[in-house]
C-alpha cells in the first residue's frame, strides 16, 4: 500500500488549482512587502520625526514573532472593529507586512551602500528631495538587492500554507481535503510536496544566477 | 572683476565634536575672483567648501552669498538657522566639483547634465539637451554624451562633472582637490579646461588643490590655512616667491621640493 | 479586560512548557545537524558531499508545514510507526532549519582565511585537529549572528506545531478563543506575540553572550552590532 499512481494522476488537477492560489497569494504578498518595505525604509533613512521609532519598534517587534499568530490576528480580531476580510485578504495583509520587515532592512542595505559622493553631488545641484530619491538613490539600491528580494519572495512562497489555518484554500488545504476523504495521506502530501520542490527548487537557482550577475550587498 | 563681495565669511566656527576645525574665520572673496586655499591636511580647507555647499552647517557665525545669508535666514528681523528650503535657493547659485567625481552611474553623460537644468532650474528637454551639448563641446567630450560614465576614463569623468556644474549656470564654482584622484597624466587635461574656464567666463572661483603650479597661474589669490586660521593671504607671486610667514614657507618648501 | 488578562496569561503559560521543550530541542538537534551537513558538504569524499546538499536543497526547497504534515501523517500510514508528538515535531524543525543552518557553517568555515589553513597544513595537524583546533573556532564567530536569526525563526515555527494538536502556547491560545469577546481575542494574540518576543530576546542574549566568549577566545572583541544588523541577506532560503 505504498503508492497508487492512478489516485495520484486523478488528484493532481485539484492539487494544481490549490497551486494557482499558493502562488496568487505569494505574487500578492510580495507586491504588498516591496511597497510597504519601501516606505519603511524610506522613513527610517530620512528620520522622520514621529515615525522613525514607531516603524523601527514595530519592524523589530513583529519580525521577531510568529506569522501565523499575526495572521490569527488580522483575521479574527479585526471583525471585530468593523474589518471583515476574506481569508485569502487576511492572508496576503498577513504576508505583506511581515515580509515588508524584512524586506526594509535589505532595502536598507541597499541604500546604505550607496556612495555618499552621490548624495553630496546632488545635494550640490539642488535637486529636490524627491528627484534624489527617485533618480538617483533607489536607482542605484534597488538592483543591487534584487536577490535578497528574490529569496525572500521564495521563502514566503513556502510559508504561505500556514493560511490554512484561516481558511484559504491553497495546495496544502486541497491535499488536506483529499486525505479527508480517501483516507489515504501519502499521495496528496507527497505530490503537495514535490510540487513545492519543483517551483522553489528552479527558482532559487535562478536567484543565485541573479546574484552572481549583480554581486551581494 | 568687479569688487562686489560675492562671498563674505563672518566669525565663523566649525566643530566636529572636540575638534575644532575652524575658528573665527573671517574672509571677502569679490565676485570674478579666483581664490587657491592651500595647506596641511585637516587645516579646515575642503570644510569652507562644503560649508559652502551646505554639506555642513556653522556652529558660529555667518556666511554671505551674492549679498544673500546662506547659513542662516531673517525671521522678523532676527537671524535663525536656515531650513533645507531657504538654503536650496541660494544654494542654486553656487556649484561643486568633487574629488571622487560623483556621477550619477545610473544616467547617461547627458542624463547628468541635463538632470539639474530641467528639474532644478526649469528648462525644458530641449534648452537643456542643447546647454549639455554647448557644455560638452567646451570640455572636448561631444561624442560620448550617450555613454555611461563607468566608460569614461578618469579625466573624463572629471570633465563631465565640470560640465555638469557649469549646466546649472553658478555665480560660484567650488573645486574640491579636482585632480587629486586622477592618474597623473590625465590631469593636465583637466587643469587646462579650468583655465580656460577661469579666462572665458567671471565665474567666482574656490579651488582647494595641490596642484602649486596651477594655484600659481590661476589664482588672483592664494591663502594658506593651518589650524582652522587663515596664515597668509596674497596674490600668487608674493605668496610663492616671498611669503611673510614662516609656516608658509616651510609648507612650501615640503610640497615644492618633489 | 484586565481580569481576563490574568487568566488569560495564566492559562497561555500552560503551553510554554512545551514551547520551550519544542524551541531548545530543536535549537540542539539543530546544531548537529547544521554542522553535519556543512562539514559534510565541505567533506573530500563525492558521496558525502552529495548526501549533504541533496539534504540542504530538499529541506530548503520543500514547505515546513508539507514536511510537518508528512512527518505526523503520511510516515506513520507508510509505516505503522506511531510517532511520539513533541518529539516528531523536534525531529522536523531541526531537519528543516538544519538544512539552512548547513549554508550558514560552510559559509563561514569557507570564510576563514586560506593563511590558516595553510598554517595548520604546514604544522602537520590531522585533518580532524585542523578543523576542531584552528578552523571551526574561527569560523564560530562568523557563524553566530546568523544562527541567532535562524533559532528565532525555529522559535517562530514552535507555533506551527498547533496545526498538528501539540499543545504549546498558539495552540492553547486558539483553544482559547472560542469563548471570548473580540477584546479577549485580541488580549490572547497579543499575550503570545510578548512571549514569543520575550523568548526571541532570550535567545538573542544567550547568542550574544556565546559571541562575547568565542570572541575572547581568539582574542577578539565581537564586532559592533548596530541596531537592525541582526538581519543578514543571504540567509533567507
Amino acid at each position: 500500500m505504498i503508492w497508487d499512481w492512478g489516485y495520484a494522476i486523478e488528484i493532481l488537477p485539484a492539487l494544481l488549482r490549490g497551486l494557482l492560489v499558493t502562488l496568487l497569494a505569494t505574487l500578492l504578498g510580495s507586491l504588498l512587502a516591496f511597497t510597504l518595505g519601501l516606505v519603511f525604509a524610506v522613513v527610517r533613512r530620512n528620520r522622520v520625526p514621529v515615525l522613525d521609532p514607531l516603524v523601527r519598534a514595530f519592524v523589530e517587534f513583529w519580525r521577531s514573532t510568529p506569522l501565523l499568530v499575526q495572521a490569527f490576528l488580522i483575521f479574527y480580531v479585526l471583525p471585530g472593529y468593523g474589518i471583515t476580510l476574506s481569508p485569502l485578504t487576511a492572508g496576503v495583509l498577513a504576508l505583506g507586512l511581515h515580509y515588508a520587515c524584512y524586506t526594509s532592512e535589505v532595502y536598507r542595505a541597499g541604500i546604505d551602500a550607496v556612495p555618499r559622493g552621490q548624495w553630496e553631488a546632488a545635494t550640490a545641484l539642488s535637486l529636490p528631495r524627491s528627484r534624489v530619491w527617485l533618480g538617483v538613490v533607489l536607482p542605484q539600491a534597488v538592483p543591487r538587492v534584487l536577490p535578497a528580494l528574490g529569496n525572500y519572495v521564495i521563502s514566503m512562497f513556502k510559508e504561505v500554507p500556514l493560511l490554512l489555518a484561516i481558511g484559504v484554500v491553497e495546495v496544502v488545504t486541497v491535499a488536506q481535503q483529499l486525505t479527508a476523504q480517501s483516507f489515504s495521506p501519502v499521495e496528496p502530501l507527497t505530490l503537495a510536496g514535490l510540487l513545492f520542490l519543483l517551483i522553489s527548487y528552479p527558482a532559487s537557482l535562478a536567484v543565485r544566477r541573479l546574484e552572481r550577475r549583480v554581486g551581494v550587498v | 572683476m568687479s569688487s562686489e563681495p560675492m562671498i563674505v565669511f563672518d566669525g565663523v566656527e566649525k566643530r566636529f565634536g572636540d575638534n575644532v576645525v575652524l575658528s573665527e574665520l573671517d574672509f571677502t572673496v569679490r565676485a570674478g575672483e579666483h581664490v587657491t586655499l592651500i595647506g596641511p591636511s585637516g587645516s579646515g580647507k575642503t570644510t569652507i567648501l562644503r560649508l559652502l555647499m551646505t554639506l555642513e552647517k556653522v556652529n558660529k557665525g555667518t556666511i554671505k552669498v551674492a549679498g544673500r545669508y546662506l547659513s542662516h535666514m531673517e525671521r522678523r528681523g532676527k537671524l535663525v538657522p536656515a531650513d533645507e528650503k531657504y538654503s536650496r535657493e541660494v544654494r542654486k547659485r553656487i556649484g561643486m566639483v568633487f574629488q571622487q567625481f560623483n556621477l550619477f552611474p545610473n544616467m547617461t553623460v547627458r542624463g547628468n547634465l541635463i538632470e539639474g537644468p530641467t528639474r532644478v532650474l526649469g528648462l525644458s528637454k530641449d534648452e537643456a539637451n542643447a546647454r549639455a551639448e554647448d557644455l560638452l563641446d567646451l570640455v572636448g567630450l561631444r561624442e560620448r554624451i550617450d555613454e555611461h560614465p563607468s566608460r569614461l576614463s578618469g579625466g573624463q569623468q572629471q570633465r563631465v562633472a565640470i560640465a555638469r556644474a557649469l549646466a546649472m549656470r553658478p555665480d560660484v564654482l567650488l573645486l574640491d582637490e579636482v585632480t587629486s584622484a586622477l592618474d597623473p597624466e590625465l590631469v593636465a587635461g583637466v587643469l587646462k579646461l579650468l583655465r580656460d574656464i577661469g579666462e572665458s567666463t567671471d565665474i567666482t572661483i574656490l579651488c582647494v588643490t595641490h596642484e602649486m603650479g596651477f594655484a600659481r597661474d590661476f589664482s588672483h589669490r592664494v591663502m594658506m590655512f593651518d589650524g582652522g586660521r587663515v596664515i597668509e593671504d596674497a596674490p600668487p607671486d608674493k605668496l610663492f616667491t616671498d611669503p611673510d610667514h614662516e609656516r608658509t614657507r616651510s609648507f612650501l618648501h615640503a610640497v615644492l621640493e618633489r | 479586560m484586565f481580569d481576563n488578562l490574568a487568566l488569560i496569561v495564566g492559562r497561555l503559560s500552560e503551553g510554554l512548557s512545551t514551547t520551550v521543550a519544542a524551541a531548545v530541542g530543536g535549537i540542539l538537534l539543530t546544531v548537529v545537524f547544521s554542522l553535519a551537513a556543512g562539514l559534510g558538504m565541505l567533506s573530500q569524499v563525492g558521496v558525502v558531499r552529495v548526501v549533504s546538499r541533496t539534504y540542504v536543497e530538499f529541506f530548503r526547497g520543500t514547505s515546513e508545514i508539507v514536511q510537518l504534515f508528512w512527518i505526523f501523517f503520511v510516515l506513520p500510514a507508510l509505516t505503522g510507526f506511531r510517532i511520539v508528538p513533541l518529539g516528531a515535531a523536534i525531529l522536523v524543525l531541526a531537519l528543516n532549519h538544519g538544512a539552512y543552518g548547513g549554508e550558514i557553517v560552510r559559509g563561514a568555515v569557507q570564510s576563514v582565511p586560506r593563511a590558516q589553513v595553510e598554517g595548520a597544513v604546514a604544522l602537520s595537524l590531522s585533518p580532524r585537529d585542523r578543523m576542531l583546533r584552528v578552523i571551526l573556532p574561527q569560523a564560530l564567530v562568523e557563524m553566530l549572528p546568523p544562527f541567532n536569526n535562524l533559532f528565532i525563526q525555529l522559535l517562530k515555527s514552535t507555533s506551527l506545531l498547533s496545526l498538528v494538536v501539540v499543545a504549546e502556547i498558539t495552540y492553547i491560545g486558539q483553544s482559547l478563543r472560542a469563548n471570548l469577546p473580540v477584546a479577549g481575542q485580541l488580549t490572547i494574540y497579543l499575550v503570545l506575540l510578548v512571549m514569543y518576543l520575550v523568548l526571541a530576546l532570550l535567545i538573542t542574549a544567550g547568542m550574544r553572550w556565546l559571541e562575547r566568549r568565542a570572541a575572547a577566545r581568539l582574542g577578539r572583541t565581537p564586532r559592533a552590532r548596530t541596531p537592525g544588523s541582526r538581519f543578514q541577506v543571504g540567509t533567507a532560503s
